[in-house]
């Protein structure tokens, strides 16, 4: 079993070097691009029961010692995220595939290193393999966000590309300056490392601080709203679901092994998410098209996800671990829904919207699940995140981030009413925008006017989204209890450590 | 010490040039950047002991640390993959400051 774990970054990378052999047959890529995420999400199935009693599972590639190889180790924290992240990737090349995005033989390979980085990096134990999978994750990035070559997306894509390798300078900066300060940048030898000199505190803290810029907490998120929206829906949905929560997934890594929770963080990470939660829900309100308020929830939401690191405890971790896992279903669900509108009118500016709920019934409902479950209504599993999330941070004391938590909640109803308000209900779209639809909309292929549905196939990803997060409020149980036995390992790294290095 | 005033002035010179408009500039700064990266990874190996890091060749005591050279060598490649990137936008823009900004 754990010998298998170095393919699940060699395989996304083994198919994008295949797919330049498949130009021929649209089949034969298409098989590669939705069989490799699917055969990784069997494989982190697997993994999750294998690990499900806080085994940790660790291969040694090539077989060298204990502490001097590169270690691959899963444990049911990053199998959890693995499925999510796999089940993500492959929601999003479907659509991807429905929307005919894929008609540009470049975007099966790159959506395939994409996500081969970010496997890599959730199994990683190594602080510069990481650097090196978010790198490889990054790159094709770099070039998804600039392709359609129209001026917005290309000085989006500047913006994105100049934040994001400042941010991987930082991470590498860190790294180095931890290496000179312990002689290791194995994760599990610098257990705890960052609480036993100041010396060591800073230079994780610049990790901390590079892994922050990426995941876009606030102060450091201006560029997530400006770039994410511009990209096209796929692949917009597949950065929101995993890239930032790449960085996200760092900082709960390195915070709980690097600084084993040490409390002098815990405040600034506690003062950064409040302050983020605000931040975003109040940027998502100016806003007025649908993937801008959404990708400024998305900054709001990590302050969520990131809360539990604030009063480090295996109920908080629990809570955030199950935020996490729940937001990247929801966002990619919400993403989706925005995407298909958009592909289909032209644009998702929501005064050239109206009255889709009575033509898109489906899709209306996805998109209210989804919504309703942003904003932490039961039974959706938004509601359960959040619930845990408040209720920890009640038992650690921290009533002013629990009272924000909640209000940020009523916000972020507000922002989602105000989509639905002017998309879905309301009077048909007006007339006069149908020519722009027909002009913008490039690769629909079928429809010719608005007055035409959108086609099945660019429902579908969205809608099987929004049954994932019922399905997880539904059966919460289950999903509550393996995150809090990831939570255990988090706080309590000696089974990690001892399986990693063996001592 | 001579390595932190290489990193800093390298550093400074990279952000310095990273803020100005026009794509090459942000290019040649990131090229800056990400020298001052590698000489703070080769000198995270510590700067006393330098001889070469073959067993056999030198003493162990004075062998230089080869995990952060092979940290830099990866490094390397990253940013000259980037560059070529960098380039390649700069290229493909004919203008090379964008006329608008991206509509927040």
């Amino acid at each position: 079993m754990n010998n298998l774990l170095p393919f699940v970054v060699a395989l996304p990378l083994l198919a994008a070097a295949a797919t330049p052999l498949t130009r021929e047959s649209k089949g034969l890529s298409r098989t590669l691009l939705l069989g490799t995420p699917a055969l990784v999400l069997a494989f982190g199935i697997l993994l999750v029961i294998e690990t499900r009693d806080g085994d940790v599972l660790v291969e040694q590639v090539a077989g060298w010692e204990a502490g001097i190889a590169i270690a691959f180790a899963a444990d049911l924290f990053s199998a959890l995220v693995l499925v999510v992240m796999s089940l993500l990737t492959l929601v999003c090349s479907t659509f991807v595939v429905a929307a005919g995005d894929d008609d540009d033989p470049l975007m099966a390979p790159l959506v395939l290193v994409l996500s081969g980085g970010v496997f890599g990096a959730l199994l990683t134990t190594d602080l510069f393999n990481l650097f090196v999978m978010i790198e490889v994750a990054l790159i094709p990035s770099y070039v998804l966000m600039s392709k359609s070559g129209r001026p917005a997306s290309l000085a989006a894509g500047r913006v994105y590309l100049t934040v994001n390798l400042f941010g991987s300078s930082l991470l590498l900066g860190g790294i180095a300056l931890v290496y000179a300060v312990n002689g290791s940048v194995n994760l599990a030898e610098l257990a705890g490392a960052g609480q036993a000199s100041g010396i060591a505190a800073f230079a994780g803290g610049i990790i901390l601080l590079a892994l922050a810029l990426k995941g876009a907490l606030v102060p450091l998120h201006g560029w997530l709203p400006r770039t994410y929206p511009h990209a096209s829906p796929a692949v917009t949905a597949l950065f929101s679901g995993l890239l930032t929560k790449i960085g996200i997934y760092g900082l709960f890594r390195v915070f709980s092994v690097y600084f084993e929770g040490a409390s002098q963080v815990q405040s600034i990470i506690l003062a950064v998410t409040v302050v983020t939660m605000v931040v975003g829900v109040f940027g998502a309100l100016g806003e007025n098209s649908m993937r801008a308020i959404l990708a400024f929830h998305m900054v709001s939401q990590v302050g969520y996800i990131a809360l539990g690191l604030g009063f480090f405890g295996v109920a908080g971790m629990a809570a955030s671990i199950f935020y996490l896992l729940h937001h990247t279903i929801v966002k990619a669900s919400l993403f989706l829904s925005a995407g298909a509108i958009e592909t289909h009118y032209g644009t998702d500016r929501l005064d050239r919207l109206g009255g889709l709920a009575r033509r898109e019934p489906l899709l209306a409902a996805a998109f209210l699940a989804a919504a309703l479950s942003l904003a932490g209504i039961p039974p959706f599993s938004g509601f359960f995140a959040k619930f845990t999330l408040i209720r920890a941070s009640m038992d650690a004391g921290e009533y002013l981030a629990a009272g924000v938590a909640v209000a940020v909640s009523l916000f972020t109803l507000l922002s989602m009413l105000k989509i639905w308000n002017s998309t879905f209900w309301g009077p048909d779209v007006p007339a006069g925008t149908a020519d722009m639809a027909i002009n913008d909309a490039s690769k629909g292929g079928a429809m010719t006017t608005t007055r035409t549905r959108i086609r099945r196939t660019l429902i579908i990803p969205g809608v099987v989204l929004a049954l994932v997060t019922v399905s997880l409020g539904v059966g919460a149980e289950i999903l509550l209890s393996l995150v809090e036995t990831a939570a255990e390992g988090l706080v309590d790294t000696t089974r990690y450590v001892e399986a990693v290095i063996g001592r | 010490m001579t390595a932190a005033i290489i990193v800093g002035l390298l550093v400074a010179g990279g952000v310095y040039l990273v803020l100005q408009p026009g794509l090459i500039r942000v290019t040649i700064g990131f090229v800056m950047i990400g020298h001052a990266l590698n000489s703070l990874l080769v000198a995270a190996g510590g700067m006393g002991w330098r001889a070469v890091s073959f067993i056999g060749t030198s003493e162990p005591d004075q062998a230089a640390d080869p995990l952060p050279q092979a940290f830099a060598l990866t490094a390397i490649v990253i940013t000259f993959g980037i560059t070529v990137y960098l380039l390649g936008l700069a290229r493909s823009g004919a203008d090379d400051v964008p006329e608008e900004e991206p509509p927040t």
